[in-house]
């Protein structure tokens, strides 16, 4: 088998990136995203990653909404109109629950940081929690603002 | 000359090299976030469908505009920081760095894009 040897020693000598190739094996994945069962707990957590991303939006509408208050007449009812429009409703409606359920989830993840409300029980009821919580958060919100 | 050993410096730092500063950071602005937001959604909200003189007299007043001002420098970097770590975990190599660099600017600009209505408007 020495010949082989050879062979294996020239090709790796040849091109150094085949060495991490050659050693490469089949590992055993830890569970992720697409293979685990959805759970309340995960749920929550993908939930406070998404609802905090796409806050980006509305913020954006809502920046471009006030520049254009900086600006002229003209622009201002161009951006207001989108904003007061079935669009502009359908985002800022979704923003702010998206902030409130956001807002509960952070809430949450300081109470988890400072190591409690960890055990199962609780961190279901504090995922619960989060969702009816911005929903009434949301409609008392509509009602006052 | 160094005095601190090789282990000393590495000590407390994980494998990122820079410890925990990235969580504390967002920690400190989540907080600053939590006392800040509800009552920007409340300015915000007041303001949105007024017209154009309505608007630009309540957020020329100072509390509206220095919260709106705080609201949008806090929050666009916790945004960044964020969004750096949702591209960290799905996007590699080069697809990876332009993300972050994307977003990094998106915050940025949009930080400045309000700031500078805030300026025309209360200055």
């Amino acid at each position: 088998m020495l010949w082989l040897g050879l062979a294996v020693q020239a090709a790796v000598s040849e091109k150094e990136s085949d060495m991490a190739d050659v050693k490469r094996v089949e590992r055993p994945l830890s569970p992720h995203l697409q293979i685990y069962r959805p759970q309340l707990t995960s749920i929550t957590s993908i939930l406070t990653r998404i609802t905090g991303n796409a806050l980006i939006v509305g913020i954006v509408l809502a920046v471009w909404w006030l520049l254009a208050a900086a600006s002229t007449p003209a622009s201002f009812a161009v951006a207001n109109a989108v904003a007061t429009s079935w669009f502009g409703d359908l985002v800022f409606t979704a923003s702010l629950w998206a902030v409130w359920y956001h807002y509960l989830a952070g809430l949450r993840h300081l109470y988890f940081d400072a190591g409690h409300g960890l055990d199962i029980g609780t961190a279901e009821k504090l995922g619960w929690g989060c969702i009816g919580g911005s929903v009434v958060l949301t409609l008392i919100t509509i009602l006052i603002v | 000359m160094r005095y601190l050993t090789a282990r000393k410096r590495a000590v407390g730092r994980g494998a990122s090299h820079t410890g925990t500063a990235h969580h504390w950071s967002m920690t400190v602005s989540s907080v600053g976030l939590a006392f800040l937001v509800p009552v920007w959604v409340y300015v915000f909200g007041s303001a949105l469908g007024s017209d154009q003189a309505t608007v630009v007299e309540s957020f020329a007043r100072p509390f509206p505009a220095i919260l709106t001002a705080l609201v949008l420098v806090i929050g666009m970097r916790h945004f960044a920081m964020g969004a750096t770590v949702l591209i960290e975990d799905y996007a590699h190599g080069t697809a990876r760095k332009m993300l972050i660099i994307f977003v990094i600017s998106l915050a940025t600009v949009v930080a400045a894009t309000g700031l500078f209505a805030l300026v025309r408007i209360a200055l």
